[in-house]
């Protein structure tokens, strides 16, 4: 049931189309466009993982196994099977959502920390399979020579095209999900996140929402990690380690749980802190500590409410 | 309507029901009284699905509740209102009411779930007037009147209603109570728990009372009224002259 957006969602998303097309005409270099990239890549993950932590309450620690799946497969499909890329991506998305599917059926009865210890077993258990099965995979050293993505004769080889790919991917998807959020699937999502015995008492049937919104959410990740293969040609297993997984909860959090522009605001500036963080040579990583630590203390509920909230309270004691 | 016999349900090993039979007929009050812990909420759970009976069989109309589904038994027409109305603070009025009509969007049915709001707005204005405000700022009463109202867009036959009078001002458990009249008159069962046995008994046609997970007494509401075990036990009235 596809329903028209409210009318400030529209202006957002209208002001967001307009950033994003702007932006190419005033960088300078190359160089950031890949870290445009890289962020909406991010961003693409986030979205899904906000869905099924911000608003059915649920968290796992192995979304960068999907986004690694979606990434491998497609990979090896075009790789070294010769697969055009138009069947090996939609095959790599399908395939990781069903891997989902089967993770998320026995794994979303447990909760809390159950739930991350098991979705965390899974993302080792994956990195594991990416570096044992060498003859698949290329082992620790990598896969190589994934083929750039090709739409008729247009191949999408430099940073500039590929930004243009990415970022229209993560507005559609943007747009389905504040759909999907404003509906009665996206109200019996909250309702479960909030309270799931009061949810099924109402006739929620609340199982069956976890996993379908946990198999959503790879559904993303797998979206993400293919175009993500085919832009960089070259995958190696430790992007997808648990680390990442660890990356991309983060940037749900300090963006602020439970908004999808706060977490496209986290994936961003998480995103681009480490490299801003260059200014400060070896003590990157302290400083990076530090920001997170200082983002959890002073703006709990995350970056973007608490900034919104900072403002309110600004404009409150103008007009007094 | 329902018909519960002698069931048996567990915490684990502690036996919270033990042999506990009752029933609602159709277009019935029916109050259920004990004090804390006596098992009244378990029954109701019992009732909702929310918790296995391991023992004894629960009939709503004629069809067998054991084993099904929380949302099975809401679709059958039952709802519940649970203990500390249990709302969804974060979401606005409209939204917890619309939350309540889940069952109902799959069977197409929106003129009649916009209906439904203007009766629940009627039933309770109050409600209106916040329908955009976020519910966990409405005060306690317009809470529990928002938790019934939830219950009522599930457009159910049987409401059950866990201690609606729960932390009111005596005022607003008066309105809570014609409310309860209003629904009956409408046509609604009702199986009401709660520990303020005297406004319960008010409003029932009969009444149970319940005691650590047995049924000890069973009866007519002007009956229980004036048994002079209930009234020591639960209406903490002419104390001295029973023990006269």
């Amino acid at each position: 049931m596809i329903k028209l957006l409210s009318s400030s969602k529209w202006k957002q998303l209208i002001l967001f189309t307009v950033a994003v097309l702007l932006i190419p005409q005033i960088l300078p270099s190359d160089y950031y466009f890949l870290i445009l990239n890289i962020i909406a890549l991010n961003a693409i993950v986030v979205l899904g993982l906000n869905l099924l932590i911000g608003f059915a309450g649920q968290i796992s620690l192995g979304h960068a196994a999907f986004y690694g799946l979606g990434a491998y497969i497609s990979g090896i499909l075009t790789a070294s099977y010769g697969w055009p890329i138009f069947l090996s991506i939609p095959v790599a998305v399908l395939t990781t959502a069903i891997v989902g599917l089967l993770v998320g059926i026995p794994t979303l009865k447990l909760e809390g920390h159950y739930l991350v210890m098991a979705t965390l077993g899974f993302n080792i258990i994956v990195s594991i399979i990416l570096v044992q099965w060498d003859a698949m995979t290329g082992g620790p050293s990598g896969l190589a020579g994934i083929p750039y993505l090709k739409a008729f004769s247009i191949s999408i080889d430099s940073d500039r095209k590929f930004y243009y790919l990415v970022w229209a991917v993560l507005g559609v998807l943007f747009c389905l999900s504040l759909n999907l959020i404003d509906s009665r699937v996206g109200r019996a999502l909250r309702a479960i996140g909030e309270d799931p015995i009061s949810a099924s008492a109402l006739g929620i049937p609340v199982e069956r929402y976890k996993v379908g919104i946990f198999v959503v959410s790879a559904l993303y990740a797998a979206v993400a990690g293919s175009l993500y293969a085919h832009y960089v040609t070259f995958i190696s297993p430790k992007t997808f380690d648990f680390f990442y997984s660890i990356e991309v909860v983060t940037m749900v959090v300090v963006g602020g749980i439970g908004s999808l522009w706060s977490g496209l605001a986290g994936a961003a500036i998480l995103t681009m802190l480490p490299e801003i963080l260059e200014i400060v040579k070896e003590y990157n990583v302290l400083v990076y500590g530090a920001v997170l630590m200082a983002v959890l203390v002073f703006f709990p509920e995350g970056l973007l409410p608490g900034i919104k909230k900072l403002w309110q309270k600004r404009q409150g004691q103008v007009h007094e | 309507m329902l018909r519960i016999k002698s069931i048996h349900t567990y915490y684990k090993k502690i036996r919270a029901l033990s042999n506990v039979s009752l029933s609602v007929r159709e277009n019935e009050v029916v109050a259920l009284i004990g004090a804390n812990g006596a098992g009244k909420s378990t029954l109701l759970n019992a009732i909702s699905g929310l918790i296995p009976v391991s023992r004894g069989d629960i009939f709503f109309k004629n069809k067998k509740l054991n084993g099904l589904k929380p949302e099975e038994i809401v679709n059958l027409g039952i709802s519940q209102v649970p203990e500390g109305r249990q709302i969804f603070q974060p979401m606005t009025v409209k939204e917890n009411l619309e939350l309540g009509a889940y069952v109902r969007f799959k069977k197409r049915e929106k003129k009649e779930i916009a209906e439904d709001f203007d009766r629940i707005y009627q039933l309770f204005p109050i409600l209106r007037e916040r329908e955009d405000q976020v519910s966990g700022t409405l005060s306690g009463g317009e809470q529990q009147m928002l938790a019934i109202g939830r219950a009522l867009m599930a457009r159910p036959r049987l409401l059950l209603l866990d201690e609606p009078s729960m932390g009111l001002a005596p005022k607003v458990v008066t309105t809570i109570l014609k409310t309860i009249e209003n629904l009956r008159r409408n046509g609604l069962t009702i199986l009401l728990v709660e520990q303020n046995a005297r406004a319960a008994l008010k409003v029932a046609d009969r009444g149970y009372v319940i005691e650590t997970g047995r049924i000890m007494l069973e009866g007519d509401s002007e009956d229980l009224l004036v048994d002079n075990d209930v009234r020591r036990s639960y209406l903490g009235k002419d104390y001295e002259k029973f023990y006269e």
